[in-house]
């Protein structure tokens, strides 16, 4: 039986390896200016991962197999242990754990410990009950006022207020829009429930929570059509609330943002028809 | 009278007669922690079923299942079940399983059974207490399931309904649709926010409100008991490293239930009484402002539920790691390898997971410079826990193993604890998570870590002290089988997790085929299909064997049929009603004292007079690594 298990034990371990080694289960390509910096951490946590992993499945398959009782007639070594080795794997660990925790912060860090870049192009985008509300501030690159009282989800969606001159050329659409290699800035609520902004090329993640106004920031690199999914349960329809990130070159975006309201639409429409989701 | 209880001459209560008094209401902890088991071999059933049916309908959506439309005509039309039945099976199978099933069987179930007597105390120190411990929680088991139907079930909703607009009920899904975390302001909303938030939510919180009133008659009773009631010699270092597990865990649930307790009331106070406790103002809730709520902070929430949350965890899995360490020491015949660094990493485990609940939350709003300390303590954490397989390895180096069932699965915890435990490296770091969180990495880690590792621990106690507890062994080659298909099948179902999380795949979708970037998934998630309808299928042969064996298994052929060296094993199979028949034991040595050099067995009881080792020509036995009382 010894013998068998330590066979499966190492099997199994393989097999787990293999999953990642193969890399046919693998991240989509990165676009945003943090992203090779996420997974580069990933890389380097998963080595340590499946270092540790592997000693400690091979070993346990080691012991199985070689102290199996018909092997060894004699007795088992009586041992209380070893203070020494304690100490050594403790401090190890320690090391290799909390070193690999504290680099696990600097992607962390650069983004959500720094304000955005000045020059940052401001979003926002405000998740519902199954529907992603983006709002661009128009040419004159200020947000209107907006007020729940307004709110239609019909015609208009965010709730911005008839009185407030600043919102008359503000854009509301399910899609968001951002320029390549210049960073942005986008402040994340919600209407009803928690919602959580994911596009996994973008290697992002941010909860909108209502009552809140998050600001976040963060670099897109590459041109192209990606999917907007939510990743926070947010009731039935959760799977499949979801919208589109365009990352045009900075030229396009310049162009889409100075048009007024119904022209922005058609063109960001054109736009969106025209770029092809990456391929899977 | 604590003085006579320690000593044992007379047992506090006489044995009961009648039926109701001894296997209903009674308070022999015996007889209370078969109880705990039954309950949570009973809400198992309904947690495995509902993953069976989750996975059926994200393989095969729109597969027609007669049982469903007979049980809920709206939840399942034609048989067929919705995107909210499905999240509703997505809360109630993650309730199940976390509160009913993995706090149950461990703590409430093997520690209450087998605590008392491994400390040599003739029962707990409180026994009424202990009794309504374990009827306060079935009634939350009750309220629970009355929630399945409350909200799946016209005519029973219809009932619920009459009470007002809040308790709305069946709505079509079996229970809540915001997942076991319950996430405000999803969950207080009421009936505007979608299905499932009627009734079925009100009958969650109150169900887990009781459950944690329940836990926490339990915790103080586990405390007391330990600390007051150990017999002659049982010092805290010579105490068999279960009860360590069992104390660590009670201490977490007497310091986490109540937090949950105290969301829980908010949470319905919020939807009742009209508070706002996690409702801020300014809401917009399909298709209508809701000015009735101003102030409240959805992260709140977030807070007091992962305060408990993250010990809860540990509440799970201690006592599976507990029963590991002394599973592993009696078939390796070799004394568990540094015993005093397993009882700190165990205290360590505990008290750590009191400071790492923000790492359920980085990307939730809360401050970021507080998730950089979250993370890097949660980083930590997994420090003792290389310390734990360390020493268990060590326990096996040089060992002589007998591979019985029992064993087997704690081997199996080991491993399963190593794969579930190392991918917390990846989601404890706040750069990572903006990738993985929630996504199923996470699903797969906890479900490896506190979900199959945790029932592996309790598979190796209930084949290790079933014949303890029935007087009867479990059936070996039934026992090995079902290792074998549940071993494979666990990993053949959770790896893939990790390969979806990979791709990006959110948790709880109940469809995956709106998206583009998860179109390569449709083979693993068929893989794992499969793999888990096999593996549910296999626990037959657990629950015939179980049943099987207390009727007819084989007897006993002894006390201690395993060769074991702690105080169950000295007295009857299965114990009477006062375990040591009114002499209370003395006990000499350390609890893992295997393969002991000139001994003329390879194990030392820890009842046997040290007048009997010294004349064997033995050195000290009397403690763990030299560190016990001398006499």
């Amino acid at each position: 039986m010894g013998r068998i298990l330590a066979i499966a034990i190492w099997i199994i371990t393989v097999a787990s390896l293999w999953m990642f080694l193969s890399h046919r289960w693998w991240f989509p390509e990165a676009i945003s200016e943090h992203g090779p910096r996420v997974d580069r951490q990933f890389v380097i946590t998963i080595i340590v991962c499946g270092i540790a992993f592997a000693a400690a499945q091979i070993g346990l398959g080691w012991a199985v197999w070689k102290y199996r009782d018909s092997a060894n007639k004699q007795r088992a070594t009586y041992s209380h242990g070893n203070n020494r080795l304690e100490v050594i794997w403790t401090v190890v660990t320690a090391v290799v754990f909390i070193g690999l925790g504290v680099m696990g912060q600097r992607v962390w860090a650069s983004l959500h410990l720094h304000a955005a870049p000045a020059g940052s192009y401001q979003i926002e985008v405000t998740a519902q009950q199954f529907a992603w509300n983006v709002r661009y501030p128009g040419k004159d690159n200020l947000f209107g006022k907006t007020d729940v009282q307004y709110i239609d989800d019909a015609t208009n969606p965010v709730g911005l207020t008839d009185s407030d001159p600043n919102g008359k050329d503000d854009v509301v659409g399910p899609t968001l829009v951002v320029p390549e290699n210049r960073p942005v800035e986008i402040v994340l609520k919600s209407k009803d429930v928690t919602h959580s902004f994911w596009v996994p090329q973008l290697r992002f993640k941010q909860d909108l929570v209502p009552g809140m106004a998050i600001h976040v920031h963060f670099t897109a690199n590459k041109v192209g059509k990606y999917e907007l999914a939510c990743a926070e349960l947010c009731g039935m329809n959760h799977f499949k609330m979801k919208s589109y990130m365009l990352v045009l070159p900075q030229k396009d975006f310049d162009e889409l943002t100075q048009l007024a309201p119904a022209q922005f639409q058609t063109k960001k429409n054109q736009l969106l028809d025209s770029y092809q989701l990456p391929q899977y | 009278m604590a003085e006579a209880a320690t000593h044992g001459e007379v047992h506090r209560h006489p044995a009961p007669t009648g039926f109701i008094r001894k296997y209903i209401f009674s308070i022999d902890h015996k007889v209370i922690g078969i109880q705990y088991i039954l309950l949570a071999l009973t809400a198992v059933i309904i947690g495995m079923i509902m993953s069976v049916l989750m996975r059926i309908n994200l393989s095969w959506p729109g597969t027609h299942i007669k049982i469903l439309e007979t049980l809920f005509p709206q939840g399942a039309p034609g048989g067929v079940m919705s995107a909210e039945f499905y999240l509703s099976l997505v809360t109630m199978h993650g309730t199940m399983m976390v509160f009913f099933v993995l706090t149950t069987a461990p703590q409430g179930g093997f520690g209450n059974y087998f605590l008392p007597i491994q400390i040599g105390a003739d029962d707990m120190a409180f026994p009424v207490l202990n009794m309504l411990s374990f009827w306060v929680t079935f009634v939350g088991f009750l309220v629970l399931c009355l929630a399945i139907f409350a909200e799946g079930n016209a005519t029973i909703g219809g009932w619920f309904t009459s009470l007002g607009q809040a308790w709305a009920g069946g709505s079509g899904t079996v229970g809540p649709i915001g997942g076991w975390t319950g996430y405000p302001p999803l969950s207080a909303l009421g009936k505007i926010a979608g299905p499932g938030q009627g009734a079925g939510v009100n009958l969650w919180i109150i169900s887990i409100a009781i459950f944690c009133v329940g836990s926490l008659l339990g915790a103080l009773n586990f405390i007391t008991t330990l600390l007051n009631m150990r017999t002659r010699g049982m010092s805290l270092m010579r105490m068999p490293l279960t009860c360590w597990a069992w104390f660590t865990t009670a201490i977490l649930a007497l310091l986490s239930f109540p937090v949950l307790l105290g969301g829980g009331i908010l949470l319905l106070l919020d939807r009742l009484a009209g508070t706002s406790f996690f409702i801020p103002g300014g809401l917009y809730v399909s298709g209508a402002a809701v000015p009735s709520h101003t102030g409240g902070s959805p992260l709140l929430w977030q807070h007091l539920f992962w305060f408990f949350g993250h010990p809860e965890v540990y509440i799970a899995i201690l006592p599976g790691m507990g029963a590991t360490s002394h599973i592993l020491s009696t078939f390796a015949r070799k004394p568990i390898f540094g015993y005093r660094a397993m009882v700190f990493a165990i205290f360590a485990i505990g008290m750590l997971g009191f400071f790492v609940w923000g790492h359920h939350m980085f990307i939730s709003g809360m401050s970021p410079y507080s998730a950089v300390a979250f993370s890097v303590l949660t980083l930590s954490i997994g420090v003792p826990s290389a310390i734990k397989t360390f020493n268990w390895l060590g326990t096996l180096w040089g060992a002589k193993i007998r591979f019985t069932t029992p064993m087997l699965f704690a081997i199996g915890f080991v491993s399963l604890f190593v794969a579930g435990g190392i991918t917390g490296l990846v989601l404890g770091q706040t750069s990572l998570d903006f990738f993985f969180h929630d996504t199923y990495f996470v699903t797969a880690h906890f479900h490896l870590v506190m979900g199959v590792a945790s029932i592996f621990g309790m598979f190796a106690a209930t084949y290790f002290w079933f014949p303890k507890m029935f007087g009867r062994m479990m059936h070996e080659g039934l026992g090995k089988l079902h290792f074998w298909i549940t071993f494979l099948g666990v990993y053949a179902i959770f790896v893939p997790f990790h390969a979806m999380g990979m791709l990006g795949m959110p948790r709880r979708y109940s469809n995956f085929g709106e998206y583009e970037f998860l179109k390569n998934s449709h083979g693993l998630v068929l893989f794992v299909t499969v793999a888990a309808i096999i593996t549910v299928t296999a626990q037959i042969l657990f629950y015939f064997n179980f049943i099987w064996s207390a009727v007819k298994g084989k007897k006993a052929p002894n006390d201690n049929p395993w060769e074991a060296t702690t105080l169950e094993w000295t007295i009857p199979s299965p114990p009477p009603h006062d375990n040591f028949a009114g002499i209370m034991p003395t006990v000499y040595h350390g609890p893992y004292e295997f393969s002991v050099p000139g001994a003329p067995k390879d194990f030392i009881m820890q009842t046997e007079p040290e007048g009997a080792v010294v004349e064997a020509g033995l050195g000290d036995t009397s403690g763990n690594g030299g560190n016990g009382h001398k006499h």
